[in-house]
């Protein structure tokens, strides 16, 4: 115990480290399979993608993730259990960002669809409950974690597949579909607008130092869908029709219009993932500084550094470069059927669902909702064909996951404890 | 190293593709026949040997391709319509194909010859099948459309008004083969018997082109239909 706050410094530089690699493997990986689809479409370039994905990757975590952040750094756990050796707790966390970043490497190495945050709910618990006791786990909490993992890929399908029926109505069932598209796609716009806008009102700007009632976050909020609408209409005067790509398939110029609303949802991807996956990296991390810079201290309200942010948007921004910008060709090569009018709806049907879980503290996959929000599409018989065994290859990373992730993090557990000393 | 394999993963191949480029296949293949009956009516051997060979190479083609779609269609794929429609459908294109090869290679292997009378018709009445086998492609075309739309009541009624106009075609033909055999029986005792007996056959199976058409125009309905 003396020993760690002494070399505070060092203990917080091992877990930047620690905390820098899963955060990197969620930019390598989760990030890309966010942002894939609209690559896919060809609703935007790589490079394109990698661009917005920072910036509202960013914007997401340090707007709306601080719900998400609290339930990792103490929602699974009960710090009680702690507060006679807060060591453990530092040296817990520690091996959950060790155990969860190398899990993901090897299940990626290896090509299983697996969930950072599966990885990183399945090592905390697994430290807490082997190493201090079933007592210090909050069980209900994981209880409704683990529902949610349920819940949100269905609430996801669910939206998806009333957007992409709402599309058919609206648009596509109607005698000249492109001047459909031009008037209804705005209204879709400022709805993307719209939650965003909300979510950062109401969860976003409290600790920037603004309290607005919720009259004035709905005022506020529909101020931002209307801007974005405002500027999605600029740009969509832009879009002509091109009837030599419609004598091919007559929907080529409507799916153009579409593109344009894709740029949008790709946003609202962005921001919902780093809303609720960035905290997979920073929650423990927040968690370990707020011991440390307590000197000891278990649960006191120690506020989050920026450096802490930083450190896991950074490894997000290194994971996206390194990684993240060829994972996503190689999913967009891949899903060249998802068109802009599909994957619109997939994404902002994901992206709610996301957001959604995220003003709750929920910490879901984000890569799982957004396979939901897509068969969600499917459902509409919207898309030519998709793959059912996926859904058995993720309900098997879960089996397999959770555990993998709990048995890592106890092994470095033990070995933390027995580096640094009890 | 496959990052990302899940979202990837989630995508079968569209079979609607594979589908339509199966028919156009089989399309190009009943449209040498035209280029066939021209060589032929005109007593051009090579020449009519070479619009054979291709007819054959088509319907190869059309065979792998057939191949290809089953093999890629695994039952594990959720699609926007039975399984079940899309191979049969598929049998059902190829079996075009096979017609036309059928009619080209009897008529060259016995060197048949379309007496000068007959010529005009002959031709009018070949291009009426390649005119329905051509409506029939025109139909498959709209598939993707009808996947885009998720089969909405407006590119339903589309598909069953080229579907109908398919069944006008092959009525249109059918009138033509009661034409040409009228003819064809006015000259019955001007030609060899077992010459005539051919023509029958040709004169026949050029109306069973048409019908394989039509009967894909019938599939697509039945794959159309709620």
């Amino acid at each position: 115990m003396e020993w760690m706050l002494e070399h505070s410094y060092l203990m917080l530089l091992l877990a930047g480290a620690f905390g820098f690699l899963m955060a990197w493997g969620v930019g390598a990986n989760d990030v890309a399979n966010a942002m894939g689809t609209s690559v896919g479409a060809k609703a935007l370039t790589v490079k394109q993608a990698v661009i917005i994905a920072i910036i509202f990757e960013f914007a997401g975590a340090y707007l709306a993730g601080g719900e998400v952040t609290a339930t990792i750094r103490k929602g699974i756990i009960d710090a009680d259990a702690f507060s006679h050796a807060p060591q453990y707790l530092v040296y817990g966390m520690m091996s959950a960002l060790l155990a969860a970043g190398i899990w993901l490497m090897v299940a990626s190495w290896f090509g299983w669809p697996v969930s950072t945050t599966h990885s990183i709910v399945g090592a905390i618990v697994g430290f807490a409950a082997v190493g201090l006791g079933m007592d210090a786990v909050h069980w209900g909490k994981v209880g409704s974690i683990v529902a949610s993992w349920v819940t949100s890929p269905l609430l996801a399908g669910i939206i998806s597949f009333a957007l992409i029926r709402s599309v058919q109505r609206l648009v596509l069932n109607h005698d000249d579909p492109f001047e459909r598209a031009k008037k209804v796609v705005p209204y879709y716009m400022f709805l993307v607008g719209f939650m965003i806008s909300m979510v950062t009102m109401v969860k976003g700007l409290k600790h920037v130092g603004l309290d607005l009632s919720p009259f004035h976050s709905v005022l506020w909020a529909l101020l931002g869908g209307a801007i974005v609408m405002t500027i999605g209409t600029v740009i969509l005067r832009r879009i002509k029709p091109d009837p030599e790509a419609d004598k091919n398939f007559r929907f080529s110029s409507v799916e153009r219009v579409f593109a344009v609303l894709m740029i949008f949802t790709a946003c609202a991807m962005a921001f919902a993932h780093g809303s609720n996956d960035v905290a997979n990296a920073i929650g423990p991390l927040a968690a370990i500084n707020s011991v440390l810079a307590s000197g000891g201290e278990i649960g006191a309200e120690a506020a989050m550094p920026s450096w802490i942010l930083l450190v896991g948007a950074m490894g997000i921004v290194f994971g996206l470069a390194i990684f993240g910008a060829r994972v996503m060709a190689t999913v967009g090569k891949k899903i060249t059927e998802l068109t802009p009018s599909r994957g619109f709806a997939a994404e902002l049907g994901a992206a709610t669902t996301v957001v959604l879980a995220s003003s709750t503290g929920l910490p879901i996959s984000t890569t799982h909702t957004l396979v939901g929000a897509v068969l969600g599409v499917g459902m509409a018989r919207g898309i030519g064909s998709l793959n059912l065994r996926v859904i058995s290859t993720i309900f098997t990373s879960w089996v397999v996951t959770l555990p993998a992730g709990a048995l890592l993090s106890i092994l470095f557990f033990y070995f933390f404890k027995g580096l640094f000393g009890a | 190293m496959s990052f990302g394999s899940s979202i990837a993963g989630l995508f079968g191949r569209s079979p609607i593709k594979p589908l339509q480029q199966h028919y156009d296949t089989v399309h190009d293949c009943a449209r040498t026949l035209a280029d066939f009956f021209a060589a032929v009516t005109a007593n051009d051997w090579d020449k009519a040997r070479a619009a054979r060979k291709r007819i054959a190479e088509l319907e190869n083609q059309a065979d792998e391709l057939k191949k290809q779609f089953r093999l890629s269609l695994p039952k594990s794929l959720f699609l926007p319509m039975p399984r079940t429609d899309l191979l049969e459908l598929i049998s059902v294109q190829d079996k075009v194909a096979n017609k036309a090869k059928d009619i080209s290679g009897l008529m060259l292997g016995r060197q048949m010859t379309i007496p000068p009378v007959l010529a005009d018709v002959m031709q009018a009445y070949v291009q009426g099948a390649i005119d329905t086998s051509a409506q029939a492609q025109k139909a498959i075309n709209e598939l993707d459309e009808l996947i885009e739309t998720g089969f909405s009541g407006r590119e339903i009624r589309m598909i069953e008004d080229l579907i109908e106009e398919l069944d006008r075609l092959e009525r249109a033909n059918d009138d033509q083969q009661i034409t040409i055999r009228a003819t064809l029986f006015k000259l019955e005792t001007e030609l060899s018997p077992v010459d005539v007996i051919f023509l029958y056959k040709i004169i026949e199976w050029v109306g069973d082109l048409a019908d394989r058409a039509q009967k894909v125009g019938g599939r697509l309905q039945m794959l159309v239909a709620r």
